[in-house]
């Protein structure tokens, strides 16, 4: 029964979210089994016997969350919360609850109301209703929320507008240089080339580009989508796939509208779709890279009348240099990006409020993922002038 | 006097045999216990468990939740509970439509239909009053023409297959989008009572209207983010019938009494096909942000998933208007197209005839109407296939027909339709969801490993979901989490999501007491032989293997200890105390 816990272990350290042998993951089936061990392995015992979740997941993460959260929690109130303001936070963990002890009671309390926690000194700590899975995703939403909000906090500090800690000084830094390192090493691209001239290529050009996107170290958050227009059909990942294992969650979805199949492909796939109807696209590429999701959520228009409900009601016509900035919320609802991002999708990409970044291919994943490259590059850099780093 | 937010209070207690109505005051700690909906139906249930479902005594009960009438997304629906003529357990199904919101508005709850009135009769309520009168509809009266009869408000009316005494029949309510499973219109028959028609003019009081619309916006963002339900190819777009394309790609499709599991016929029988023939427009219940319904062009209702799947591939049926036309009978004759296909297919099994040697339509009349070869068929499979020596071919659990996902390509949901309350049901833990829906997370359908705890987390959250009286459809998207936050803006009282997984835990062991009263054990948390012995359809480069049986039986008595039930699979005093329920030991 441990095994899961250790796969998803090996996740968090390779994506530089938590340290080598720090995850610890609780899996209760009949009795609970641990993947590691810590001094107050009952406290989380006994979280675990009272809420009966399948599984838990503790960890102290890894600079610079580690400062990141840190900060964020000692601004909460105590017992409070951290409310971002990205997209995965607003859609699926609502707050962050921070605790202010490590203790059965203080845990159980916050894991009760939501999915996951913050332990200041401690960790993070995240549930699994149904399978280790959820902790791990839960864990790593949580540690790519807050550096979004860090930095977007930081920057409205720099302009006076926010009071941060002294410490966000040495953090927004250390932070800073680590990523511009992490960017300027991408060298793996995409070696599938198109066009493509049957299904099998089509999989693994898909495969290929998701991996490639996970292990640039773009995204700390595992998801996004991925596609391609061939032989009339849409080829796309599956709902809840992860980016860096996409092998057997690729539907196939023929535009004729022949087949239902593709209920379980991605909540982007109206948006893939309406893009390849508007353009002459025929792959899409969709991440969240930490900058381009940072850099859509700075805005100095600190009077406008739509602050707070930028994600659906922007109607300024923002850019970052040539990449429309455009509000929209997942999926396909009346504020959906299905609405705004296709038709924004003119040039090399569009960036989606608080979201991620989507980028269009002409015949294969090496434009696309080129452009993806390029746009967090340039987003990272136009902070780093923001910010005067 | 306090204002009791999210609910009324007070619940009817109609005597249809005196003719005589009284309200019973409730709250306090069995709001907190059972929240409203399926486990306050349970627990004004539970002192009558024992009795026959024709017992005059036996309680019909129809409760709301307390997010009814409040605008919280998704939250319109309306128990039933009483016990099931077909199943012989306790047996609950969810309405949808406007009675819910109806009832709470003339200030009640729910209802407590007991007794038997010496003629068929109806029941009108308008806010206080409460009357009865002789029934208006005449004999063998079609279900639509009965619900013409009211144009306001809303009812709910049973059939003439409830007339004729079919364990299967339907209770139709007005704005709902499907027939009901479990028979618990032939319940209200027994009483004589053919309708209740209900109209309210007040309003239900909400602690936090603001609370309330933000905790409805989090639901909602949700559901546009959910592919099954919003998605291009969702259930707003092509109804539950979208399901049908992936389950058969997933070789889960029962065909020929789940003789076959995948459908490889030339006529294409999916959501798509109806669509492309006659052209489809979404409809859903009242208050519903989903729509899942479809009607065609003409007017007439597509079927949902499992209706339309066994109404075709599994009776041999490869027309799609044939199985318009099954559908329809069944929706105007009040009774569940589920348990009358699957009687159908294990009757073709049984008496080898072929699919054209059986004129569906006619033996779905037949059996409403109780003539001809439908005399033998209108108490289900079960009986049917005892009677003839086969009771193997039923391919039913408690005898409730299994709906339309083969149990040997979904491990945990061969789990939970052995082991549900209610008998061969996938609603109640919604394994698919998982297992081929990829939510909330993918897991590996061909395993038993975890499910056991997945089966039971599930259950209570449906317990709990029902009990709120939130559609089971919107578990696609949305968790507890997000409706506590709903729940408190309603009540003001503070709620988690683990709150009501406790409540959803306790309303589920209540409806397994009520089920050890009545005398099931372990041995009808079972499914029929075939699925240990007979391979499914290979396809895809997929095998489909029969169970095996020795990890079934390992992975159930895993589910027993981790529900905290005995080795038996029945409940326990200690663990009944534990969750604050009372305890009754049958013997």
């Amino acid at each position: 029964m441990d095994r899961p816990g250790l796969k998803y272990s090996a996740r968090l350290v390779k994506s530089g979210l938590c340290e080598a042998g720090a995850p610890l993951f609780g899996i209760m089936e009949d009795g609970i089994t641990w993947s590691g061990r810590i001094q107050e392995e009952h406290i989380l015992e006994e979280v675990l016997n009272t809420l009966n979740f399948g599984s838990i997941l503790f960890s102290p993460t890894a600079e610079p969350f580690r400062s990141i959260t840190e900060l964020l929690a000692g601004k909460a109130q105590p017992s409070g919360s951290i409310v971002p303001d990205d997209t995965e936070t607003r859609t699926f963990l609502h707050e962050i609850p921070v605790i202010s002890a490590f203790t059965p009671g203080e845990i159980i309390t916050a894991l009760k109301r939501r999915k996951g926690a913050i332990i200041p000194g401690r960790g993070i700590i995240t549930a699994g209703p149904v399978t280790p899975e959820q902790a791990f995703v839960t864990f790593s939403s949580i540690c790519f929320s807050c550096y979004v909000k860090f930095f977007s906090d930081y920057y409205y500090y720099t302009r006076g507008v926010k009071k941060l800690p002294d410490s966000a000084e040495k953090i927004a830094p250390q932070a800073l240089k680590a990523y511009r390192s992490a960017l300027k090493n991408i060298s793996d691209f995409p070696s599938a080339k198109g066009p493509f001239t049957s299904d099998e290529a089509v999989y693994a050009a898909i495969v290929e580009a998701g991996r490639l996107t996970v292990s640039s170290g773009m995204v700390d958050s595992f998801f996004g989508n991925v596609s391609a227009l061939f032989n009339d059909c849409i080829y796309i990942t599956q709902t809840a796939a992860s980016l860096d294992e996409l092998e057997g969650c690729i539907d196939c979805c023929p535009l004729d509208n022949s087949s239902t199949c593709a209920i379980t492909s991605s909540s982007e796939y109206s948006a893939h779709r309406a893009l390849y109807n508007l353009t002459h696209r025929r792959t899409v590429l969709h991440g969240h890279p930490r900058f381009s999701v940072i850099m859509s959520l700075l805005c100095d228009r600190h009077e406008c009348a739509n602050r707070g409900r930028c994600h659906t009601a922007c109607t300024a016509k923002r850019f970052i240099n040539d990449i429309p900035v455009v509000p929209g919320e997942i999926g396909t609802g009346p504020l959906g990006l299905v609405r705004t991002m296709p038709a924004a999708m003119m040039g090399r990409g569009v960036i989606v409020h608080g979201h991620g970044l989507f980028t269009a291919g002409a015949c294969d994943f090496t434009d696309a993922f080129t452009s993806l490259v390029d746009i967090e590059r340039m987003c990272f850099e136009e902070y780093c002038r923001l910010v005067q780093f | 006097m306090p204002i009791n937010f999210g609910r009324t209070g007070r619940v009817l207690l109609i005597n249809a045999t005196e003719r005589s109505v009284s309200a019973i005051e409730t709250g306090g700690d069995a709001a907190t216990f059972f929240i409203g909906g399926r486990g306050m139906a349970g627990n004004f249930l539970r002192p009558f468990a024992h009795l026959p479902f024709d017992s005059p005594q036996m309680p019909l009960i129809f409760m709301t939740g307390p997010l009814t009438g409040t605008g919280a997304p998704c939250s319109e629906m309306l128990s039933v509970m009483s016990k099931s003529p077909l199943t012989r357990t306790v047996f609950q199904f969810s309405a949808g439509g406007t009675f819910g919101s109806e009832l709470k508005k003339s200030g009640w709850d729910g209802i407590i239909l007991t007794g038997k009135s010496t003629s068929p009769c109806g029941i009108i309520i308008k806010d206080s009053s409460v009357t009865f009168e002789q029934s208006r509809f005449i004999p063998e009266m079609d279900v639509s023409q009965r619900l013409a009869f009211f144009s306001t408000g809303s009812a709910a009316v049973t059939g003439p297959a409830a007339e004729h005494g079919v364990l299967f029949s339907s209770m139709i309510f007005s704005g709902d989008t499907q027939q009901s499973r479990g028979g618990l219109g032939l319940v209200m028959e027994t009483k004589n009572i053919r309708y209740i028609h209900v109209r309210g003019s007040g309003s239900v009081s909400v602690h936090d209207l603001e609370k309330l619309t933000a905790a409805g916006e989090d639901i909602l963002r949700l559901v546009s983010a959910s592919p099954v339900l919003t998605g291009d190819h969702g259930f707003s777009r092509y109804g539950t019938a979208a399901l049908f394309d992936l389950v058969n790609s997933r070789g889960m499709l029962p065909c020929l009494n789940f003789r076959k599991t995948c459908y490889d016929g030339t006529d294409p029988l999916n959501a798509c096909a109806y669509d492309r023939l006659y052209g489809t427009v979404s409809y859903g219940c009242t208050g519903c942000d989903i729509h899942c319904g479809r009607r065609l062009a003409d007017g007439r209702p597509v079927p949902e998933y499992n209706a339309m799947v066994h109404l075709s591939a599994l009776t041999g049926n490869t027309s799609v208007e044939r199985t318009l036309l099954a559908s329809a009978l069944c929706a105007e004759k009040g009774m569940d197209p589920v348990s009358a296909a699957s009687t159908i297919a294990c009757y073709m099994e049984i008496t080898g005839k072929s699919p054209d040697e059986c004129d569906i339509v006619k033996l779905l009349a037949d059996i409403a109407l109780s003539r001809g070869e439908g005399e033998l068929l209108k108490s289900g499979s079960l009986r049917y296939a005892a009677a003839a020596s086969r009771p193997e071919l039923s391919m039913s659990v408690k005898g409730l027909e299994l709906p339309a996902f083969d149990p040997r390509g979904a491990y945990g949901t061969a789990l939970s339709y052995a082991v549900s309350t209610r008998g061969g049901c996938y609603s109640d833990a919604c394994a698919i969801s998982h297992e081929i829906l990829r939510k909330p997370v993918a897991t590996d359908r061909f395993t038993f490993s975890g499910k056991p705890r997945m089966i039971r987390l599930a259950e209570d959250a449906r317990s709990a979901a029902d009990s709120l009286t939130v559609c089971g459809n919107i578990l696609f998207a949305a968790s507890l989490e997000e409706y506590a936050r709903a729940l408190y803006a309603v009540t003001g009282t503070e709620t988690t999501g683990h709150d009501l997984m406790l409540a959803g835990e306790r309303i589920n062991y209540n409806e397994r007491i009520m089920n050890y009263i009545c005398g099931f054990t372990s041995a009808d948390d079972d499914l029929p032989a075939r699925f240990f012995s007979d391979p499914g359809t290979p396809g895809a480069g997929i095998s489909i293997p029969p169970l095996d049986r020795n990890k079934f039986l390992e992975a159930r008595s895993t589910y027993y200890r981790i529900r905290g039930l005995s080795a038996d699979g029945l409940p326990l005093e200690k663990k009944s105390l534990e969750l604050g329920l009372s305890w009754t030991d049958p013997d």
